[in-house]
C-alpha cells in the first residue's frame, strides 16, 4: 500500500491498468481524455497488457468494449457527456448482451451552449439503459470502485456493465492523496475473469438473435433481477474491499451523520463530499442535520431510502441534473420510492451546479435553512440569480 | 475538520507559466509533510496560453471534504506581476492573509502592504539564472514555490525539492530544485 496523489482521471486510469483489462477502446472528449491518455501510456509502455483500440468515435468505442466482452475478456473504456450520448445504443445493447464492461463517465454538461463543465444529465439520461451507475466523491472512491466495479458485475448473479460518474473537473482533474494497494493485493481481490461463455470461433453459438416476445420479455425480466441481485453483491464487495484494504466509502449509500438527524441532505457525486462540510457546520449551530450520498444510482438504494425516510422524515435533496417537464431525478425518484410506504416523509427537491455552477457547503447550509425555516418549495431552482 | 487547521491558497498566473503545476507540486510536498488532506485543482475554466489563470491547493490536517472553489485564500501567489493591474487579487485574500508576488520591487514597494502582509522575491531573475527557461521564457513556477516555506510552516523546502526531483530527473530537476534554494534565501517580506 503506498500513498500517491494524483487527479481523479489519472486515478480512474491506474485503476482500470490494475484490473488487467485486455482491450480498452475509447475516444477521447474534454473533460475525460486524460483518463485514456493514461491508459494508452500503461499500454505503451508495457504497464498494461492490453488491446489499445484508438477508434473514430464514442458509438464504435462501446461497439468494440461489446465484442471484445463477448469474446469472453475484460474490457475498460471512458468518456463523458456527448460521447456518452453517442454511445446511448450500445449502452442498451451492453446490458441486454449481458456483458460486464466497466466504463468511466466524467460527468459533463450537454450543449448547447457549449459547457465543458460539471452536470449530471449526461448519465442520467442513461438511466434505463440498465447499466449499475456509482457516483463517487473523492478519487479514493474513484479507485476503489472502478475495481470493485468489475468483481460485481463479472459476478454470474449480475453480469450487466456497470458507469462510474466523477464529476468533471471537481473530480478529473483535482489532485487529492489516494491509497494504492500492491498489484498482488488487487490480483487476489479480483481474479481473472472467467466468463459463463463466450464467442469462439472452434465453439460456435449464436448470440444476439432474433427473439420473440416470451423470450424478450424474460431476458428484461432477468435484467431486473439482476439489478436486485447486485444490490446485496455490491454490500459484499464493499465489505470485502474494507477488510482487505482499509478504505470505505458506503455500499449503496454512505451515511453521515444521520443518527439522530431531523433533516437529512441527499445527494450524489462531489456535492456528496461537500455537503458533509456544511452538515458539520449546521450542526456546530445545534441543528441536527445528516448526509445519506448515494453512491448507487442504478440499482436506485430504495430500502435505504425508504429506512431513513422512517427514521427522519425531512429529505432535502439536491440534483445535479434536470429531467425537464419534471424534476431532478434523484427527487423524482426518492418521491416515488416513498409514496404509501413512509406517511408524512417530505421530500424538498434542490436543482443546483447545473453547467458546472459552483456548489459551497455555504450554499447548502442555506438550502438546509430554507427547509428547516419552512421556506423551500417542492422543488427548488437554487442559486438561479 | 478544526477551522484554524485548512490552509487555502490560489495561484494567480497566465496560462502555460505552469500555476496548475505549481499547485499539484505543492500538495504533493505538504502530503509528504505530514499534512493529511491535501488538494490541487485549476480554475474550473478553459485555459488560454497567456490570459490570466488560477489554480488552487488546500492543506489540512484531516481528509479534506470541500469540493467547491477557494474564494478567499489565505495565501495569493502573484505568478505574473501584471496580474495585479487586472485582477482584484488582495480584494478576496484573508483579513491575515499573505500575498506572495514574483517582482523585482520589495513589499513596501506596493501601497496594500499597508494592509496586508506582503512577501516578494525575484522568481524571474531566478529563472534566468539557473538557465530554467521553455521556449526562451523564464519558468518562474517551480523557482517560487521555494519562497512558501518562508510563510507557511506547512511545507518544507525539502519536501518541495524533493517532489520536483521525483516529477523531472537529471540536470532539469537540479537546476529547478537550486532555483527553490534561491527563491528560499532571497524572499523580502514585510512583516
Amino acid at each position: 500500500m503506498k500513498v500517491v496523489i494524483d487527479t481523479g482521471n489519472y486515478i480512474a486510469a491506474r485503476a482500470a491498468m490494475m484490473a488487467k483489462p485486455k482491450v480498452v477502446a475509447a475516444y477521447p472528449i474534454t473533460p475525460q481524455t486524460t483518463i485514456v491518455e493514461g491508459i494508452a501510456k500503461y499500454v505503451e509502455n508495457d504497464e498494461l497488457d492490453a488491446e489499445y483500440i484508438c477508434v473514430e468515435s464514442e458509438h464504435s468505442a462501446m461497439s468494440a468494449c461489446i465484442g471484445a466482452a463477448a469474446t469472453g475478456v475484460r474490457t475498460f473504456t471512458a468518456t463523458s457527456s456527448h460521447g456518452l450520448l453517442l454511445m446511448h445504443e450500445m449502452l442498451h445493447w451492453a446490458a441486454l448482451a449481458r456483458l460486464p464492461i466497466v466504463m468511466c463517465n466524467v460527468n459533463r454538461a450537454i450543449g448547447p451552449g457549449w459547457n465543458i463543465w460539471c452536470d449530471e444529465n449526461d448519465s442520467i439520461a442513461q438511466r434505463d439503459t440498465g447499466w449499475l451507475q456509482f457516483y463517487c466523491s473523492s478519487n479514493q472512491e474513484v479507485f476503489d470502485t472502478v475495481i470493485q466495479a468489475y468483481k460485481i458485475v463479472e459476478n454470474e448473479k449480475v453480469l450487466l456493465p456497470a458507469m462510474i460518474n466523477l464529476g468533471g473537473f471537481i473530480l478529473s482533474h483535482t489532485s487529492l492523496p489516494v491509497r494504492i494497494p500492491e498489484q498482488k493485493e488487487v490480483d487476489e481481490f479480483l481474479p481473472p475473469y472467467e466468463p459463463k461463455w463466450r464467442l469462439d470461433v472452434n465453439h460456435p453459438i449464436t448470440h444476439g438473435n432474433i427473439i420473440f416476445p416470451d423470450d424478450y420479455y424474460k431476458i428484461r425480466y432477468n435484467m431486473q433481477l439482476a439489478q436486485d441481485n447486485s444490490r446485496k453483491i455490491i454490500k459484499e464487495v464493499a465489505r470485502e474491499w474494507r477488510e482487505k484494504f482499509g478504505t470505505y466509502h458506503g455500499d449503496l449509500v454512505e451515511e453521515y451523520r444521520c443518527d439522530d438527524a431531523e433533516l437529512v441532505i441527499l445527494a450524489m457525486g462531489a456535492i456528496g463530499a461537500e455537503a458533509k462540510v456544511a452538515v458539520d457546520k449546521i450542526r456546530k449551530n445545534g441543528l441536527k442535520v445528516g448526509l445519506l450520498r448515494i453512491r448507487a444510482f442504478r440499482p436506485f438504494p430504495e430500502e435505504e431510502i425508504i429506512g431513513m425516510a422512517k427514521k427522519c422524515n425531512k429529505l432535502l435533496v439536491i440534483d445535479r441534473n434536470i429531467s425537464v417537464g419534471n424534476e431532478g431525478a434523484l427527487a423524482g425518484e426518492t418521491r416515488a420510492c416513498l409514496k404509501d410506504r413512509v406517511e408524512d416523509a417530505n421530500v424538498y427537491g434542490f436543482i443546483a451546479g447545473l453547467g458546472g455552477k459552483d456548489v459551497t457547503y455555504i450554499d447548502i447550509e442555506k438550502m438546509c435553512k430554507m427547509v428547516i425555516d419552512g421556506k423551500a418549495g417542492r422543488v427548488e431552482w437554487y442559486g438561479l440569480g | 475538520m478544526a477551522e484554524n487547521s485548512l490552509i487555502e491558497i490560489c495561484f494567480h498566473g497566465r496560462g502555460g507559466q505552469g500555476a496548475v503545476t505549481a499547485a499539484n507540486i505543492l500538495a504533493a510536498a505538504a502530503l509528504k509533510d505530514g499534512n493529511k488532506g491535501v488538494q490541487a485543482f485549476p480554475f474550473f475554466g478553459a485555459e488560454r496560453r497567456g490570459a490570466p489563470v488560477r489554480a488552487f491547493a488546500r492543506i489540512a490536517n484531516e481528509e479534506i471534504n470541500l469540493r467547491s472553489e477557494v474564494y478567499n485564500p489565505d495565501i495569493a501567489i502573484v505568478l505574473d506581476e501584471g496580474i495585479l493591474d487586472i485582477v482584484d487579487v488582495v480584494g478576496s485574500l484573508k483579513k491575515d492573509g499573505v500575498i506572495l508576488i514574483n517582482t523585482e520591487k520589495k513589499p513596501g514597494d506596493f501601497d496594500f502592504s499597508k494592509k496586508f502582509r506582503v512577501a516578494t522575491v525575484d522568481a524571474t531573475a531566478i529563472a534566468i539564472k539557473h538557465d530554467i527557461l521553455v521556449g526562451g521564457i523564464p519558468v518562474v513556477n517551480t523557482p517560487i514555490l521555494g519562497a512558501l516555506p518562508r510563510i507557511l510552516d506547512r511545507v518544507t523546502l525539502k519536501s518541495i525539492r524533493e517532489i520536483i526531483l521525483e516529477r523531472w530527473g537529471g540536470e532539469t530537476g537540479e537546476k529547478n530544485a537550486r532555483a527553490t534554494e534561491d527563491a528560499y534565501k532571497s524572499v523580502e517580506v514585510n512583516f
